[in-house]
């Protein structure tokens, strides 16, 4: 059983069974040399077939702190871990209350919705509210804008930071020393500066970005947020398999999960609806198919109620499902109840 | 970036030797199968698929740009075109944005073709009047352009330019008109544009109209097929835009509605939307489904009821949703109203077409 499961070359493979190395076991006792030469494979080759071995048996009898499985944490430790996170405020009061305090590092959350309703416009509020110093209650760090539609405008992300400066200094209005210090990091251009913006042009590009994103962010430790807009357009346009679109897209998920809480990051993906044929009408749904709905950790879909933009959180493995209205303004995201004057843009 | 061929991507030779004799030879090709899958095609381990999928990654991938260097490089190249309308300008934050897909839709006859005219023209004029000095290609697949009408326009709106001796022709000249006839031939004067769009100074490309492609090649049936005609023309609209900085404006048409009216989301239960009866009358949305209404950057409604004719800012990234009414003169599209009026909720996405039709006076 165990040979068919190491990760090596399928040519060395056919020749260690052939020769009858059926088990793990049977390789424990082996020298290099000699295994070299029954197998008729370079020496090296030899090294790292027993490298693999030796890897795979001895994790199974690494000392393990909670003495069960390696790798694994107690629910207690998880708890006190998620008590101490900081969470990325959206700009609105509403939406942040029923999200627990807003969109939560180290999970992937998806957001969906109809053209026009804002979804750009949140992923550019996420992108300015995470590098709210954490003097004032934000997670001072950057934001990487993976853009594969081309909806980012540079001018909208400096009124909704300018939106944002303003709306702090607001509200910490003291003058004691320690704000003094972080006041001048409150500008405008610090704050464009620490986006850190790629454009992407098919989904090759965007498979290269999501692989190279690993090497980037050890590279620039202070990012805390990803956000993808759309992670759908080219999924829907050049894909005609199918079945390997669902592959690809089900890879670039379990990375994206993975990135999020290597590097204690959220990760945001922006997708678009489509119509599928449900109860006997067409409904609305979030694109990119059945499967891909499973891949997220939270849900929230922008829709319009009546004449209101709304937030309905769909899936969330902590809090519960509600919805919540808000406000695209000229400063960006706010809430129904708070203070603002329906500014004009420029 | 996604046809980068894999043997100039400085891997170590005898990994490219492994690649292009498995006839993997773009990073495309690489870049769509697992880590696993290519380890069991290349007959490699492990720790090399990933070290090579890493570097591959690394060398497809576009570089990064901050925001602020953005900021800074739309605020040296200009970054609009200005549509000499000015609340409309004001609402789109200078204008027409460069890089983007405007998109007009709106009933037949509402006045799309003359607002491409005007725009067309004001793109060729010289800087110095506001223009960009530059060509323009148009794309007529309803064999709407009419010169006559545009030089009227042009004599209407800048009476002391064109009265100049041979500037009209000089203007006219600058304007270049195909009419593909089909989706393929639309196809092929897209791919021929990409070095004409760098080579010649073209400031602006006008696809009038885009639905009209569509409609011609439906004939084909199957659902599965109706996907496939504008997937690839879409993408690339969108990419040479970007890559040359030039506006595209898009024009697009309407068509009827079924009895459903909007669609809802299954959390959303069966609702009897029964404000909505006033708008039985006329059951219209834009052509070419949801998935191109993604895909535009910025969305104007053209739309016509209590007796007047609208513009609506319905989708844009910088704007609030505001409606600016309109005439259609001999000098072009002109606003009746420079503030705008202030569309509440999604109001700002219906598209009307009342009192326009003489048979029901």
């Amino acid at each position: 059983m165990e040979i068919s499961n190491l990760p090596i070359s399928p040519s060395i493979r056919s020749k260690l069974l052939s020769k009858g190395y059926t088990s793990l076991s049977s390789l424990s006792s082996i020298s290099p040399s000699f295994l070299a030469q029954e197998l008729s494979v370079k020496l090296e080759e030899a090294v790292e077939v027993l490298r693999a071995v030796s890897d795979t048996t001895t994790s199974k009898s690494a000392h393990i702190p909670n003495g069960i499985i390696p790798g694994a944490v107690t629910a207690w430790d998880m708890l006190s871990e998620e008590q101490m996170q900081r969470h990325i405020s959206t700009g609105c009061e509403d939406l942040d209350a029923i999200l627990g305090g807003g969109i939560h590092c180290k999970e992937v959350t998806e957001v969906g919705g109809v053209p026009g309703i804002g979804k750009t416009q949140l992923g550019i509020q996420l992108a300015v509210n995470v590098q709210i110093p954490v003097e004032y209650g934000g997670l001072g760090g950057k934001a990487v804008y993976i853009d594969t539609e081309g909806s980012f405008m540079a001018e909208r992300a400096y009124q909704i930071a300018e939106g944002c400066i303003y709306d702090i200094l607001d509200k910490f209005p003291s003058n004691s020393r320690e704000f003094l210090s972080c006041k001048e990091r409150l500008q405008v251009n610090n704050f464009l500066a620490g986006i850190f913006y790629f454009r992407i042009c098919s989904y090759t590009e965007q498979i290269a970005v999501i692989n190279y994103l690993e090497n980037f962010l050890t590279e620039h430790g202070d990012v805390k947020l990803v956000i993808i807009d759309s992670v759908t357009f080219h999924f829907r346009q050049d894909f005609d398999d199918l079945a390997q679109r669902t592959r690809v897209l089900g890879g670039l998920s379990l990375r994206l999960m993975k990135l999020s809480k290597m590097f204690n990051l959220a990760v945001v993906l922006l997708n678009q609806v489509t119509t599928k044929f449900t109860d006997g009408s067409f409904q609305l749904t979030l694109a990119l198919g059945d499967s891909w709905s499973h891949s997220c950790t939270n849900r929230i879909i922008l829709h319009w109620n009546g004449n209101e933009r709304c937030a309905y959180i769909e899936k969330s493995p902590s809090v519960a499902s509600a919805s919540a209205p808000y406000l695209v303004t000229g400063k960006g995201i706010r809430g129904i109840n708070s203070n603002f004057k329906r500014a004009r843009i420029m | 970036m996604a046809n980068k061929l894999i043997n100039q991507m400085g891997l170590p030779p005898s990994l490219s030797h492994v690649f292009s004799a498995r006839n993997i030879l773009t990073a495309k090709d690489a870049l769509s199968l697992p880590e696993t899958d290519l380890m069991a095609l290349l007959d490699i381990d492990i720790a090399l698929a990933r070290s090579a999928m890493a570097s591959i990654s690394e060398a497809t991938c576009p570089p990064f740009q901050t925001g602020l260097a953005l900021l800074e490089e739309k605020m040296k190249s200009g970054g609009h075109l200005s549509t000499l309308l000015p609340g409309l300008d004001i609402a789109l934050c200078g204008g027409i944005p460069f890089g983007a897909l405007t998109e007009l839709v709106g009933p037949s006859g509402i006045g799309k073709s003359q607002f491409c005219l005007k725009l067309a023209l004001l793109a060729a004029l010289p800087e110095c009047y506001g223009g960009l000095n530059g060509r323009v290609i148009y794309i007529d697949t309803e064999s709407k352009f009419s010169s006559r009408r545009m030089i009227e326009i042009g004599e209407g709106s800048f009476p002391q330019i064109f009265r100049l001796q041979g500037l009209a022709q000089k203007m006219a000249g600058r304007i270049i008109v195909t009419r593909p006839t089909s989706i393929s031939e639309f196809n092929d004067s897209l791919q021929q544009m990409k070095l004409t769009l760098l080579q010649n100074e073209v400031k602006l490309l006008i696809v009038d109209s885009i639905a009209a492609l569509v409609s011609w090649d439906n004939e084909k049936g199957t659902i599965s097929s109706r996907q496939s005609p504008l997937r690839g023309s879409l993408s690339f609209l969108k990419s040479i835009s970007e890559f040359s900085r030039v506006p595209v404006v898009v024009t697009n048409q309407v068509r009827s509605h079924s009895s459903d009216d909007t669609f809802h989301y299954i959390f959303q239960g069966h609702r009897k939307d029964t404000s909505n009866s006033e708008r039985s009358e006329s059951h219209l949305t834009a052509a070419l489904g949801i998935q191109w209404a993604h895909a535009v950057t910025i969305r104007l409604i053209f739309e016509a009821h209590s007796g007047h004719r609208f513009i609506k800012v319905a989708k844009s990234p910088i704007s609030s949703p505001v409606a600016f009414p309109f005439v259609v003169e001999s000098s072009g599209i002109t606003l009746l109203n420079q503030e705008g009026i202030s569309v509440a909720g999604s109001e700002i996405n219906a598209i009307r077409c009342q009192g326009c039709n003489i048979l029901t006076q």
